[in-house]
């Protein structure tokens, strides 16, 4: 009850408020809506000028996105059987056939492993670690702390040619371990510093009344502090896996098969037919929904996390 | 300085009422408390006078000026939040200057204003140290000094001493109170402690869910509560209450409580049902004569008085007495009121009934 | 329950000393309240005691046996915070259970269930059961903190100035409850405040502590009555003890350098001529603050006085204590 605010904002006030506020959505929403919307268009339509708003719905640009097709050749033509499904159709439609599955799956799955495996590593790591170093007395402890952020000072390809030799070396080239224990060392040290904001904020009381209470201290971490640090647990994996699921140099450097991710891979779609602008964007859609899933679960946890801090009780 | 008039001051915050129609009157030069518990209204009733808040209806004079629908910077007031809210990257000259600064007053001008508060304020010797490396009582002195350079028509305070420990809150209160003396500046503060309020104010409102209970000075509001929340708000320990029920009828002098008889102020009004009977702790004495009695449930010894807590047919209560008179856990005893101190209660509206005895003070409140 | 007795405890914080050599012993169903401001060593006695913190040299007994060595859990005592006391995600019944699922204790299901809801009715929190914990008010709060410290049946309680985030009324009552609590156990307590009432009102015993040193332990009448020095005799006692120049008033013993006077032990009407500067009406009483040439002091009166600021008094002292050049005391 001591802000300095006079009174409360009138309702024109609060209108142009909300007007603003959604004009600001809107303009970072369009590249977004932009992608949705080209993901749901026809070549043709997709490469038109001036671009259309209104279009007929298709998709084409996923069925694209998920096979590889070939054009029908005058002499299979006889052995062709009618479509059966409404891709063969769309696919059949343009003079084509489907020649089997693209490898679109393959590298989203790849994507998860990675993303969400370098996540969980980084988030259980940095977790302990943070613990370790918000309440125990650690040697040269500011020094280390510092030197866990200086890893992310200089931008990770800086070190690219470096790792990619060594990975070579190591034969973690192009492998879903590589990419994950990359992605966790990227990762760590964002995670440790976040997180000991979050555990510093949890009072020291808790953990003494659970010792006295008859418990060990590694139970007094599990059974009091972890549940209080949910909410920085989350919004650090929020963080943590935005960036691997995104992370593009490493992954064009480092993989090219078995544990290529979908980011490389979504721009070589366009190769395939041409000009394939609705798959290009029918993949990045799919590449979204993921992150965004995650995002809005962990949402409530989110906005406490990025406003941590500000607010003190 | 000024009077200030609240009349009828209403605040709605949505569906919700803040201050439902507070009218009492500050008159100048008055260390003036509005006392209650969390959420009772006085902050609010506090920011709508300084004007950080404008009021829903009702009207707010500052020396005879109607300001209720002004905005702060016009009403000439200066708000204390926190005692120790000082910029800590300027030094204490700086501090004290920074609102004649924003003022755009010339430069000599502030000087000598600045050198004419440190003086009031006995601190001219350390106006040019830097505020952090200070001591808690400094701190406050330079905190109102910020305040009294501008030479405001009234202080607000809100709770100025509420996050200091019990003895230094007590050092401090002294301090303010003593200080307030030499300038003599209307200060209108606010408080949930009771003790703070009685000890520093010259006049106590005390609220309740959004409405005044009582107004006055601190010595009739403890002495003859207008309802059974000031009478329990005010005094450590409160007012014991004896609930019976029976009728009291305008003239009477005496009321009976289980069968026992006890002499009252004369009443002037008549209550029936349930009925409350309000004595202090101090007027509760032991006398092995009376027949109504109590068992000793605790006894707390406070230096030269102690305070006894004895269960009684008509609830429990507590009584102050010298701690050389025996008192232990487990004994029954008789027990004696001292008729010049009872109020007693409708309990239904929680109104003090009026007496000869309370009629002096609440007529006027 | 059980004694605990502390030998020539010492304990530094780096070049701060904490503890300097304290020795005292809490009988066997004692409340005893530890009294100091803040700094004077209260709580480092008390982690000393839980095991929470280890003490530079000196040992700790509890039931006679060197507890130094032993972990919080192993010394099964209780202990009750300040604050945070509670764990905010889970609710009233299991914080209370906490205690009772640990490693050590491994309480039955049914026993759990008895034993919460027994302490529940003890402290008129049953309702409050399956409320998260941070629903409770201040006060639900402290009764629950307090109620997972009698759950168990550990040998000593630890309280940690458990009432002094609570406002004035509901810290009356839970002194009354906490007083008759302990009665009823026959538990031992330590208990640390910086509040001299509740020193006062629940101890049998009080340690006064002043720069990690024991300067007096007694019963709160020996210490308000009687204290060892001014620092002793400014613990207990609102408003405090006035503290003058051995020569205001005659009748000094040789060597006394000032003389202590309780507010409540000044006789108004003969003696000294001094000057009313404030009064200030508490209800209760009144409170008179006098001056004479610097020299500030307060005493009590009626409530109904009709004393004026402004006005001449006399006075006269009537339990005076005499302290010598140290702040030590001086019988006369």
């Amino acid at each position: 009850m001591s802000g300095y605010s006079v009174t409360e904002p009138s309702k024109r006030q609060k209108w142009i408020a909300g007007l603003l506020v959604i004009t600001y959505a809107l303009v970072t929403l369009m590249p977004l809506l932009w992608v949705i919307a080209t993901g749901f268009k026809s070549p043709e339509d997709s490469i038109a000028y001036p671009p259309k708003v209104v279009f007929q719905p298709s998709l084409e640009g996923y069925v694209n996105l998920f096979t590889t097709q070939t054009r029908i050749t005058p002499d299979m033509e006889a052995t062709l059987t009618p479509p059966k499904t409404w891709y063969e159709q769309i696919v059949r439609d343009k003079g084509m056939v489907i020649a089997g599955a693209s490898r679109y799956g393959q590298r989203f799955l790849n994507s998860v492993i990675i993303g969400f495996g370098s996540t969980f590593f980084s988030v259980f790591l940095g977790t302990l670690a943070a613990y370790a170093f918000s309440r125990f007395k650690v040697p040269i402890k500011d020094d280390l702390l510092f030197f866990i952020l200086s890893t992310r000072m200089m931008p990770p390809v800086a070190v690219a040619i470096p790792i990619f030799l060594m990975y070579r070396q190591l034969g973690l080239s192009d492998t879903h371990l590589g990419m994950i224990l990359l992605y966790t060392a990227v990762n760590l040290s964002l995670s440790v510093w976040l997180l000991k904001g979050f555990i510093d904020e949890i009072p020291l009381e808790y953990e003494e009344a659970a010792l006295i209470d008859g418990y060990t201290r590694f139970q007094a971490f599990y059974k009091v502090v972890l549940p209080q640090a949910a909410t920085g647990i989350a919004s650090t994996a929020i963080f943590c896996l935005i960036f691997a699921w995104n992370e593009y140099a490493f992954a064009v450097l480092l993989t090219s098969g078995t544990a290529q991710t979908a980011p490389p891979f979504i721009p070589t779609i366009i190769g395939v037919g041409g000009q394939d602008w609705p798959a290009v964007a029918a993949g990045a859609t799919i590449f979204l929904l993921p992150v965004m899933i995650f995002t809005i679960m962990l949402r409530k946890h989110l906005l406490r996390g990025i406003t941590f801090g500000a607010v003190r009780k | 300085m000024a009077q200030i008039i609240i009349r009828n001051l209403r605040k709605d915050f949505g569906d919700f009422t803040a201050v439902k129609s507070s009218s009492f009157t500050i008159e100048e030069g008055e260390f003036f408390m509005l006392l209650g518990p969390s959420g009772c209204g006085k902050t609010t009733t506090l920011r709508m006078i300084a004007g950080l808040e404008l009021p829903t209806s009702g009207e707010i004079y500052i020396d005879g000026e109607d300001v209720s629908q002004k905005p702060a910077s016009n009403r000439d007031i200066a708000f204390v939040f926190q005692m120790f809210a000082l910029y800590p990257h300027l030094n204490v000259r700086q501090n004290i200057s920074y609102p004649l600064k924003s003022q755009g007053m010339p430069k000599r001008q502030i000087k000598a204003k600045v050198a004419e508060v440190a003086k009031l304020l006995g601190i001219e010797e350390i106006l040019h140290k830097p505020v952090s490396g200070l001591s808690g009582g400094d701190r406050q002195r330079i905190a109102l000094g910020r305040a009294i350079v501008r030479e405001p028509k009234a202080f607000m305070m809100d709770e100025p001493l509420g996050a200091l420990d019990a003895e230094f809150r007590e050092r401090m209160a002294e301090d303010l109170r003593a200080l307030h003396d030499r300038m003599g500046a209307t200060t209108v503060y606010v408080t949930h402690d009771q003790l703070e309020a009685m000890q520093m104010g010259d006049k106590i409102v005390v609220m309740n869910h959004g409405s005044v209970e009582q107004f006055g000075v601190p010595q009739d509001i403890y002495d003859w509560p207008a309802t059974i929340f000031v009478a329990d708000f005010i005094g450590s320990p409160s007012m014991n209450f004896l609930h019976f029920n029976g009728s009291v009828n305008a003239g009477d002098s005496a009321v009976a409580l289980e069968g026992q008889v006890f002499e009252i102020p004369t009443q002037l009004q008549s209550c029936e049902g349930e009925i409350v009977f309000g004595i202090r702790p101090e007027y509760v004495s032991f006398d092995q004569n009376s027949l109504y009695r109590g068992d000793i449930i605790a006894a707390e010894y406070l230096g030269t008085t102690q305070i006894v807590t004895l269960q009684s047919r008509n609830g429990t209560l507590k009584s102050r007495i010298p701690s050389a008179e025996p008192a232990s856990v487990g004994e029954n005893v008789g027990l004696a009121f001292n008729p010049r101190a009872i109020t007693l209660f409708d309990k239904k509206t929680g109104a003090a009934l009026l007496s000869e005895g309370n009629k002096g003070v609440l007529d006027n409140g | 329950m059980a004694e605990v007795t502390l030998n020539n405890i010492c304990k530094s914080f780096g070049s701060q000393v904490a503890l300097a050599d304290v020795s005292m012993t809490v009988p066997d169903g004692s409340f005893v309240v530890l009294l100091g401001p803040t700094g004077a060593g209260k709580t480092t006695t008390l982690r000393l005691v839980s095991g929470l913190d280890k003490p530079d040299s000196g040992t700790i007994l509890i039931d006679g046996v060197d507890a130094v060595a032993q972990s919080p859990a192993q010394r099964n005592v209780a202990m009750v915070f300040q604050q945070y006391s509670l764990y905010p995600h889970l609710s009233v019944r299991e914080n209370l259970a906490f205690p009772l699922k640990s490693p050590i204790l491994r309480t039955s299901a049914e026993e759990i269930v008895r034993k919460v809801g027994e302490v529940a009715e003890t402290l008129q929190i049953s309702h409050k059961l399956d409320n998260k914990a941070t629903e409770l008010s201040g006060g639900e709060m402290q009764r629950v903190s307090i109620g997972r410290a009698l759950v168990r049946n550990p040998r000593i309680y630890l309280m940690d100035e458990p009432l002094s985030s609570l406002d004035a009324k509901l810290r009356s009552d839970l002194r009354i409850e906490l007083k008759r609590i302990q009665a009823s156990l026959g538990a031992t307590i330590l208990y640390v405040t910086h509040d001299q009432i509740e020193a006062m009102t629940m101890a049998t015993q009080v340690g006064v502590l002043d720069h990690g040193k024991l300067v007096q332990f007694g019963t709160p009448r020996e210490i308000y009555e009687d204290p060892v020095s001014i620092y002793a005799a400014s613990r207990l006692g609102s408003p405090k003890i006035n503290i003058l120049p051995a020569d205001f008033f005659p009748g000094a013993p040789g060597g006394a350098v000032s003389i202590g006077l309780r507010p409540e032990h000044i006789r108004l009407g003969e003696g000294q001529e001094v000057q009313t500067v404030r009064v200030e009406h508490l209800g209760d009483q009144t409170r008179l603050h006098l001056k004479i040439n610097d020299l500030n002091l307060i005493t009590l009166t009626e409530s109904h006085t009709q004393i004026q600021p402004g006005e001449r008094l006399k006075i006269a002292p009537q339990f005076p204590l005499y302290f010598g050049s140290n702040g030590e005391r001086i019988k006369s």
